[in-house]
């Protein structure tokens, strides 16, 4: 039988928008489509997945071991029910990348990370070099197992009727202990998913001028922090801020500069944001060459200006 | 206990990489190349294993081209006790799940108790090998660690994760990616790479290890390039085009 297998995300509101995205990826296959909700899921995010337009089966695994999956239980899973199906795919989060691959290895086929264009049966086109260079790539496995880039897919429709099945869930493997999740970060966004990113450079001079200029207006906005390399490695900002081919790749709706030089691998982690705002006081910065809207300009000036323009 | 090290010399994350004439790979000629920083921080964490007295050796290993080998003096210089160069017949062609395939026969070799390599090398941005490998050895793993405390025949890891930290106990023998948090690498001072030159490599053949590809890149491209943006002359300008033009306001 030839179907298509979707690993759900959902949190404590329901489905995750990137398993919405996810599922219309899915349907390239032109296949029948199914989604595999992991743990003791709350009844919105299994009602929620049962209507994802044009999914067969929701299959649930309803174990408490499950529900903050390990790699090693998750992909004894995968393997009990994986006969089923030709393509297993997840979004591109902490957990498809982390339980895809063991699960194709153990399925000795190869794996494609990221895709951000399917060509189906088994082409795709996926970032390589922090998304400098894009390469088309050929799977000729059997099976073909994927992350995709959610965000690159529009979320399917609410409007579907998917039959929900229970789906037996193989001992948990002692080895592997789940102690704990921490959601860190305060109240500000996560740097990854965020839909509005401030970020400073270098320029910020301190850690104390960095959280007093650039905080209010991260604030304002509900945008993430981001730092460049050289502000980190200045010690203005900690590692987690780091934003770049190094540090965490961006694709924020609107990505705020400030100081920032532009340097290669900083460009890299931000080139897919939608808008890209620069303000630097040197006219030469790179980062100009990317910026939708560039302002020549001191930081210390535009930040309190901007933060307060954005109050009113 | 032993810890094995696997690394990858990649193109420097400082250069700006395009793509071959021919538009099937990428141009690596005359192009500056170093170890994937994240399997630094992998290299650095086993050294302060060792400086801490929970492991007694560290081995670093690398696959590719015979110019790979650089990477292992970096690891020389870094201060690991033993590297060893696997030898393959066509390293340009392996994908991630042949690389662990290789690896596997590393580690079947030199029995260490724990893998420790970075959670992605930043060429291929794969993310893929560290789980390969414990898939393969049938070892539990722990991916994009940030933090590492090895206690007897266990480790506790905290793990980055999509908005937070996970903290997990596993077993060993283990593989661990690690993060850019866990540590910053120390720098290789010029003595030390000096009589890095001067130690042996080890090699290892592992041309009869059944490590074919099933991934095939056949075109490497610029992306389209984003379009000439403007510039403003004032915060009130900029705040009325991000309002009404690019409508994210």
């Amino acid at each position: 039988m030839s179907a298509v297998l979707l690993i759900a995300e959902f949190d404590a509101s329901g489905l995750k928008t990137a398993t919405r995205q996810s599922a219309r990826a899915a349907q390239n296959w032109n296949l029948p489509v199914d989604v595999l909700v992991l743990g003791t899921a709350n009844a919105a995010a299994l009602e929620q997945a049962q209507k994802l337009s044009g999914v067969r089966k929701v299959l649930h695994a309803n174990a408490a071991h499950l529900t903050h999956p390990t790699a090693e239980d998750a992909t004894k899973l995968l393997q009990s029910i994986a006969g089923d199906y030709n393509v297993v795919l997840a979004p591109h989060t902490s957990q498809g990348k982390n339980i895809l691959p063991r699960f194709a290895a153990l399925q000795d086929v190869g794996m494609i990370s990221e895709a951000l264009e399917i060509n189906a049966p088994n082409s795709y086109v996926r970032p390589i070099y922090a998304g400098n260079l894009l390469a088309t790539v050929d799977n000729k496995a059997g099976l073909q197992v994927l992350t995709v880039r959610a965000s690159r897919w529009k979320p399917v429709d609410a409007d579907g009727n998917a039959e929900l099945v229970e789906v037996a869930a193989p001992a948990a493997d002692s080895r592997v202990r789940f102690i704990s999740v921490d959601h860190a970060g305060g109240e500000r966004p996560e740097l990854s998913s965020a839909r509005v990113v401030v970020t400073g450079g270098r320029s910020l001079a301190s850690a104390e001028k960095f959280e007093a200029t650039l905080g209010p207006l991260a604030t304002q906005l509900g945008a993430a922090l981001g730092a460049t390399r050289a502000a980190v490695d200045a010690g203005y900002a900690p590692n987690e801020l780091q934003v770049g081919q190094t540090g965490t790749i961006v694709a924020p709706e609107i990505y705020f500069a400030f100081g920032v030089s532009g340097a290669i691998q900083h460009l890299a982690g931000i080139k897919d944001s939608r808008v890209i705002v620069a303000v630097n006081i040197d006219p030469e910065a790179m980062i100009f060459q990317v910026a939708d809207y560039g302002l020549v300009a001191d930081l210390f000036d535009v930040v309190p200006e901007l933060t307060a323009a954005l109050q009113k | 206990m032993k810890v094995l090290v696997a690394l990858k010399r990649v193109v420097d994350f400082n250069v700006r990489v395009r793509p071959t004439a021919d538009g099937l790979g990428v141009e690596t000629a005359g192009v500056k190349m170093s170890v994937n920083p994240f399997d630094e921080n992998a290299i650095e964490e086993a050294l302060r294993l060792k400086e801490a007295g929970k492991a007694t050796e560290i081995v670093a290993v690398t696959l590719g081209a015979s110019t790979s080998q650089e990477g292992l003096r970096h690891a020389l210089a870094m201060g690991v006790d033993r590297v060893i160069y696997g030898e393959v017949a066509a390293p340009e062609a392996l994908d991630s799940l042949a690389v662990a395939k290789l690896l596997k026969a590393v580690v079947e070799a030199e029995q260490p108790q724990i893998v420790l390599l970075g959670k992605q090398a930043i060429d291929d941005d794969a993310g893929q090998t560290a789980q390969m490998l414990a898939a393969l050895l049938d070892w539990p793993q722990a991916v994009a660690v940030s933090k590492l405390t090895v206690e007897g025949n266990a480790a506790t890891v905290v793990r980055e994760i999509d908005g937070g930290t996970e903290t997990l106990n596993i077993d060993l023998p283990a593989v661990i990616s690690a993060d850019l948090r866990l540590n910053d690498p120390r720098f290789v001072k010029l003595p030390n790479l000096m009589m890095a030159k001067k130690k042996p490599i080890g090699t290892q053949d592992l041309s009869g290890v059944a490590a074919a590809p099933s991934l095939k890149t056949l075109k490497v491209a610029e992306p389209p390039p984003r379009a000439a943006g403007v510039k403003v002359s004032s915060v009130a300008e900029l705040v009325e085009k991000l309002k009404n033009e690019a409508g994210v306001l």
